[in-house]
């Protein structure tokens, strides 16, 4: 499944100011059923804005917000994630007091019983739990486990699993890989990939561009609150790609002032002058690619 | 582009752990919020088993006095234990005592005295409606004004205090109404809200039973429905609750319709069982409410305690006033015990969650 259906998700001309702060200016962005979409930007950029509209934690202060071709006004991330929209947050989202099985059915619980009566289903959720996680190829000792004293990759991989788990339609992605070992990272970019098979539209925000290219079917520049480019993968090599993010113009700035430090010397002098050569070499080997 | 196949679905976790210890079921059991003040009821019975045995302390009489001193704070203790544990406070509390008790007198006392001559169980209606509207007006300001519900709670405290004595004095002219035995319908709510029950001899009061009752309802909300969930997350991080989708908001206002509806059941008991009100009453109670929830293991900055937690602290505090009743010490020094019990159960708590958290 791929190419030119409607888009599943669109969002058209949204902006969001936080009082005097513009976080988002004018944006428009989609994605479409089985595809990923890669939203790319520096820090600050806007991106975990964006993705905090997408899944109804913030309301735009202007702009519409499409799904599946209707309009909706979200009041809470409640709605998004009734419409099938889960999304793992920069920061998490999780409550480290409290158990894993309890963090990851957070919001979701499973019921059984009736009326009054109607009870946690704590087996179901420590079971489905401890599978889930397992999927991921990691193995967490006790679901009991607070999540306050999990390793931070254990911690990001428990919010994978949560959103994998419940994105019926939609999974965002807000820098998922960030923290987790190569194998793992692995295993959250394959992820990717069967979700998109399965016809599941992905949002995926990554700072790797060697973990957004494989993936991605195309992607959204974010640069100070705006769009800065929209690209399907055809029209993007992974070089210019790899230059883009690096900020190739940036980073001759940088080595310029580098240099320009060491020579007034002091005692980090060596170490910056290291740092200039280091970043110079960076430049020629982005141009030979670029060149390519 | 390659699609690896899926990591078998079933990939059946190995069904014992290496790094996974064999935990017994007794050190589980030391990891609950509630085992702390469970332990510190036992040595402060026992401290004063041995103090003032000659004054008693062990008897069913005695032990009586301490679970009807115990049931009326107990009651709010769990509710604020609710509350704190959902990360929020409640001083108003001890004022919707006073402004339930006096609502329920002022509607229920005779016309002639300045009251409005209702008979009782429509006062007790009107009264839990207007303790609920408190309630949903401290949350509805904590959740609009972002504030921190101990500077809202803080001002509504003096509020309705003040309103309490104020509205009382320009209606009736006094701050004291009685003869609600008088009031028809007082029969089924003496029964309901006063009576007493003998066990060995020494008489119990009901209230005792809504207390524990009360603990059962809370323990089963927290810890096996999906609400108690709620409010586990919505005090251990609230944005983060939000952004799974807990209406962090509507689990807010209802755990402050919580503590006001407690606060109206003790004015209720109170004022059947004095057969009147004060317009002092419940005064101090929310801080005596919540030492016994910060004695019972909940923590102060929420997502963490436990009702059961609460019921131990309010005995405790019980144990501590009756202790010092039957053994005449000069009652001024009181206050100087509480505070000072407060500080050690507060380090010993400390100490025993740690020593848990270890194994
Ligand atoms: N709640 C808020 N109130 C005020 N300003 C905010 C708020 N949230 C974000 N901002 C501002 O909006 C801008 C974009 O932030 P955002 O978190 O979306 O960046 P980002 O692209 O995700 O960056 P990073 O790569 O570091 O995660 C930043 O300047 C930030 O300070
Ligand atoms: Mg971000």
């Amino acid at each position: 499944m791929s190419g030119n259906g409607t888009p599943l998700l669109e969002i058209q001309n949204v902006s969001k100011y936080f009082g005097s702060v513009i976080a988002l200016e004018d944006v428009s962005a989609f994605v479409r059923a089985g595809e990923v979409t890669c939203l790319l930007g520096d820090n600050g950029a806007g991106k975990s804005t964006l993705i905090k509209v997408l899944s109804g934690v913030h309301k735009p202060t202007k702009g519409k917000y499409f799904f599946d071709g209707k309009e909706y006004n979200f009041s809470s991330p409640r709605d998004a994630l009734e419409l099938g929209i889960a999304t793992v947050y920069q920061d998490l989202a999780m409550i480290p007091l409290m158990s894993v099985w309890r963090n990851f059915f957070l919001g979701s619980e499973p019921t059984k019983g009736w009326g009054p009566f109607r009870s946690y289903d704590s087996e179901f959720a420590k079971r489905t739990t401890k599978e889930e996680m397992a999927k991921m190829g990691i193995d967490i000792r006790d679901p009991d486990q607070t999540v306050g004293t999990l390793s931070g990759g254990e911690r990001q991989s428990v919010a994978i699993a949560r959103a994998v788990y419940f994105g019926a339609k939609v999974l965002i992605l807000d820098e998922p890989t960030a923290a987790l070992g190569v194998k793992q990272a692995g295993v959250v970019l394959k992820y990717i990939l069967q979700a998109r098979n399965r016809g599941i539209g992905v949002i995926f925000i990554t700072h790797n561009p060697h973990h957004a290219y494989p993936v991605a079917d195309h992607f959204v520049i974010l640069r100070r609150g705006m769009v800065y480019g929209d690209y399907t993968k055809a029209e993007l090599p992974l070089e210019q790609l790899v230059q883009m993010m690096a900020g190739g113009a940036d980073l001759e700035v940088l080595q310029h002032e580098l240099e320009q430090a060491s020579r007034e010397g002091g005692e980090e002098a060596e170490a910056l002058a290291e740092t200039a050569q280091a970043i110079e070499s960076e430049l020629d080997e982005l141009e030979e690619k670029g060149n390519d | 582009m390659s699609t690896d196949t899926a990591p078998a679905p079933g990939a059946a976790p190995p069904a014992s752990d290496e790094r996974l210890r064999e935990v017994s079921r007794v050190s589980r059991l030391l990891s609950r919020p509630e085992l702390g003040a469970v332990v510190g009821a036992v040595l402060v019975w026992v401290f004063f088993a041995i103090v003032a045995y000659d004054n008693n302390f062990v008897s069913w009489a005695t032990t009586a006095a301490i679970f009807n001193r115990a049931a009326p704070l107990g009651i709010l203790a769990i509710a604020v234990a609710l509350l704190m544990i959902g990360g929020e406070f409640d001083l108003s509390i001890g004022s919707i005592v006073g402004f339930a008790g006096m609502t329920i007198m002022v509607l229920s006392f005779p016309s002639d005295g300045g009251g409005f001559g209702w008979s009782l169980w429509p006062a007790i209606l009107a009264a839990l409606i207007v303790a609920l509207a408190i309630g949903w007006f401290n949350g509805f300001l904590v959740i609009t004004t972002k504030l921190p519900s101990f500077i809202i709670t803080l001002a509504t405290l003096f509020i309705f205090r003040g309103l309490t004595i104020a509205l009382t004095r320009l209606r009736t002219n006094r701050t004291q109404l009685g003869n609600l035995d008088e009031v028809e319908g007082f029969a089924l709510a003496d029964t309901l809200f006063a009576s007493q029950f003998e066990i060995f001899g020494a008489r119990f009061r009901v209230a005792i039973l809504w207390w524990i009752g009360l603990a059962l309802v809370a323990t089963w909300v927290l810890l096996r429905t999906r609400q108690g969930n709620w409010i586990f997350g919505a005090g251990g991080d609230a944005n983060a609750a939000r952004s799974v989708g807990v209406p962090v908001n509507k689990v807010k206002i209802a755990l402050f319709m919580t503590t006001a509806f407690a606060g109206f059941l003790v004015a209720l008991i109170q004022a059947v069982q004095f057969t009147g009100a004060d317009t002092l009453r419940g005064f101090q109670q929310e801080f005596e409410a919540i030492i016994a929830v910060v004695v019972g293991g909940t923590l102060l900055t929420g997502g963490y305690g436990s009702a059961i937690g609460a019921l131990f602290g309010a005995l405790i505090f019980a144990m501590v006033q009756q202790g010092i009743i039957i053994t005449g010490v000069d009652g001024d020094w009181f206050q100087v015990f509480v505070g000072t019990v407060l500080v050690v159960a507060v380090i010993f708590n400390n100490f025993v969650r740690q020593k848990a958290a270890q194994r």
